[in-house]
């Protein structure tokens, strides 16, 4: 380490962050040497939670992993008890399903363009984004009856249907998004003190992509050609034709930079209202949802045995859930694990080298969801302090765990 | 030089007093219309206009922390300094066809001089609160001081050489002399080209003179927490309030004093009071216009800078294009 370098805190409460997360800069003059991140701020032992209650109950609890996720955990979750159960979903429902996921993207990305902009100092974009982030919102709380945290996704199905007198009102909001969309371009991709502040700033090369197995537009930023909608399709996404976003589609090249992932999530945009078009135009009829009864549902369950896992590509990357059931009213095992879980480590190679005004941006260039991702703290007893874990650490404890288990 | 009495002692502090409320005043409410404004542009209802004022006296009525590492005597001497240096400036610009109060005892040179003085009350301030973040936003705020510095005196300097080849018996640096002798007159079409080109310096100056968005890296919210003023509350933050709103009117007011110094009176054929009252009137106007191009729009307008950034838009685009002006001006000289 450098004689002359000093550190600065970032977090666990910051302006440039919007939720806790703690990171140690080592600064020598304005370039970054060093990063040290300490998550575990934000952990709410939601999955231990979610172990004393049945599977629908996880539902709404899975939606309040995140509020801007609400669609995506429930609908990997619901997934994943379906695969566990042996549940097949009606198709219309597989429909709905996607077109609130794909709401939620549209309504994700927007945020994350306003907060990227705000953490830019370009406020007047942060205002001009989200207020054309409201009118998707409005759609959303019109189909679901809330704006986040939807409600809307059952085991077998989705709890409400989309009426005849809503599709007018879902193509007038995506017209909407149409018209605006060459202006959110133009502020975006052609604003020239934006190009100077993203532009080879935080790059993410396409070696340590994969070598840290990053997820969603964060790795398809670096030209990683990885969606879970294009590679396993799903639900109503095997009738489609998704394609992964690369920043090549539109520029011709690939840099892995801030700017690359602002380009992708834009043209995600563009994709989610495609996507949903084609949902509306080859919406089947039928029934929403397996089993409308909830306690013969409940009853189903309590039978099943079996593990199964669940996988959206959510606006951030992959999320993945696991569950067990073991013919009890309650799930033996569930995990979550979110896009950012993978992200995390990618700010290393990111932020090394970078100046200390590139900090904000760069945190905000992989969408962290911090609330999505804590998932475990390790406290010691003794002196109430936080503990790491290091890879050989985990290993031990899984083997112990084996032989405890195998003996 | 004036004579001194006790007289003309007693209305030149009277004079002072008068000055530096006003200023004060003016510049919160400009404060408040330049947030309103902006809040109109961002799609925003925004605050009230009183919101500075407001603002102001909750500030003075909370607790004035000074942290454990700081220097007490200089953490709380910062801001007293940065504000009174902000507002002695004031006492030598001219408002209107009211010459400066100080007019005689100084002049755009010393104005310079005290420019500096609010930005190294703040960097003191910053360096003695003992944060990382005021450290950093100290270090900026000096590498920002060095950038623009260059710029604003070739701006400065092409004026007043252009005054003294036209009027070589005047002093031609006294904001009294330049107030009356408008640059546009002077000179022909090369120059009035030059004169454009040194405004727009001027123009571009402000905002970092000001730490305002692009070029606040100093405080950069996002970044550094506030910056410099990152461990500041209670009176001393207020205090840094109410230097930053003097500076905007001392920042402006240049600007009219240096390229606008047109009054109304005559051509609205008043005389006496009226005249005076019409004049004054007419430089707030002036003020608030030349506020709302340097400050307000060009706020709304772009994202903030790194500070290499600032420091190569100064030294470099900034530079060259007071440069050019100043050597438009000189050519239209040295032709005619």
């Amino acid at each position: 380490m450098n004689k002359e370098s000093y550190s600065i805190p970032i977090g666990p409460v910051h302006p440039s962050l919007k939720e806790p997360m703690t990171f140690n800069f080592e600064i020598y003059g304005e370039r970054i040497e060093k990063v040290n991140l300490a998550p575990g701020d934000n952990h709410r032992g939601i999955e231990f939670m979610g172990r004393q209650r049945n599977p629908i109950q996880i539902i709404y609890l899975a939606e309040r992993i995140c509020g801007i996720c609400s669609a995506s955990h429930p609908f990997a979750f619901c997934r994943a008890v379906e695969n566990a159960a042996g549940i097949e979903v009606p198709e219309r429902a597989q429909y709905i399903r996607v077109i609130i996921a794909e709401l939620e993207r549209i309504h994700s990305h927007i945020l994350w363009a306003g907060v990227a902009a705000h953490e830019l100092g370009f406020d007047s974009v942060l205002y001009l984004s989200w207020r054309a982030r409201e009118k998707v919102l409005d759609l959303l709380e019109d189909l679901t009856g809330n704006r986040i945290n939807y409600g809307i996704f059952m085991i077998g199905g989705v709890r409400r249907d989309i009426s005849e007198e809503q599709i007018p009102r879902i193509r007038e909001t995506l017209e909407y998004y149409k018209d605006i969309y060459g202006k959110i371009e133009d502020i975006f991709l052609n604003d020239p003190t934006i190009a100077l502040r993203t532009k080879n700033v935080g790059v993410l090369t396409k070696e340590d992509a994969l070598r840290l197995c990053a997820v969603g537009p964060t790795t398809r930023a670096s030209g990683i050609n990885k969606d879970i909608r294009q590679d396993q399709p799903y639900s109503a996404y095997a009738d489609l034709e998704v394609k992964a976003i690369t920043p090549d589609v539109l520029t011709g090249e690939v840099n892995g930079d801030v700017y690359d992932r602002i380009i992708v999530r834009l043209l995600e945009l563009v994709q989610s209202i495609q996507i949903i078009e084609q949902c509306l135009d080859n919406m089947p009829s039928g029934e929403i949802v397996v089993e409308k009864k909830l306690v013969k549902l409940l009853n189903q369950l309590k039978k099943a045995k079996g593990e199964g896992i669940g996988r959206h590509e959510a606006p951030r990357g992959e999320v993945i859930h696991y569950v067990k059931l073991n013919e009890s009213e309650l799930p033996e095992v569930w995990k979550a694990r979110a896009p950012t879980y993978n992200n995390l480590m990618t700010w290393v190679p990111m932020l090394i080298g970078q100046q200390i005004a590139d900090i904000p941006i760069v945190i905000a260039s992989i969408d962290p969801c911090i609330a999505c991702m804590d998932r475990v703290t390790i406290l010691n007893k003794a002196n109430g302090q936080k503990d790491t874990l290091t890879k050989k650490d985990l290993h031990e404890l899984s083997v112990q765990k084996t032989r405890r288990i195998a003996p | 030089m004036t004579t001194i009495s006790l007289f003309g002692i007693l209305v030149k502090i009277i004079g002072a007093i008068v000055i530096a409320f006003l200023g004060v005043v003016i510049g919160l409410f400009y404060k408040g219309i330049d947030r309103k404004l902006a809040a109109r542009m961002q799609a925003r209802v925004g605050p009230p206009i009183r919101q500075p004022f407001m603002d102001f006296f909750k500030l003075m009525i909370k607790e004035n922390i000074v942290p454990q590492n700081a220097v007490p005597w200089i953490f709380n001497g910062a801001p007293i300094m940065a504000l009174v240096s902000s507002i002695t400036i004031l006492l030598y610009l001219p408002v209107g066809n009211i010459p400066p109060l100080l007019s005689g005892y100084g002049d755009i040179v010393l104005i310079i001089y005290l420019l500096t003085l609010p930005a190294i009350g703040i960097v003191v301030g910053g360096f003695a609160s003992g944060s990382p973040y005021a450290n950093v936003g100290a270090q900026r705020e000096m590498v920002m001081m060095m950038s623009y510095e260059l710029p604003l005196v070739t701006a400065v300097i092409a004026l007043g050489w252009k005054l003294s080849q036209v009027y070589p018996q005047f002093n031609v640096f006294s904001l009294a002399v330049i107030n009356a002798h408008p640059i546009w007159g002077l000179v022909g079409p090369l120059g009035f080209i030059g004169a454009i080109l040194l405004f727009i310096t001027l123009a571009a100056v402000t905002p970092g003179e000001l730490s305002k968005v692009p070029f606040d890296a100093p405080e950069a919210e996002t970044e550094l927490a506030g910056g410099i003023l990152v461990e500041y509350s209670g009176r001393n933050l207020a205090l840094f309030g109410l230097a930053d709103a003097v500076k905007t009117i001392v920042m402006t007011s240049l600007t009219v004093a240096l390229f606008f110094p047109y009054n109304i009176s005559h051509l609205l054929a008043l005389s006496g009071v009226f005249a005076l009252i019409a004049n004054v009137l007419f430089f707030l106007v002036k003020i608030f216009l030349v506020m709302f191009v340097e400050v307000t729009f060009i706020r709304v307008a772009f994202a903030r800078l790194k500070i290499d950034q600032v420091s190569f838009a100064y030294w470099v685009p900034v530079s060259i294009i007071g440069f050019l002006g100043l050597m438009l001006i000189v050519l239209d000289t040295i032709i005619v």
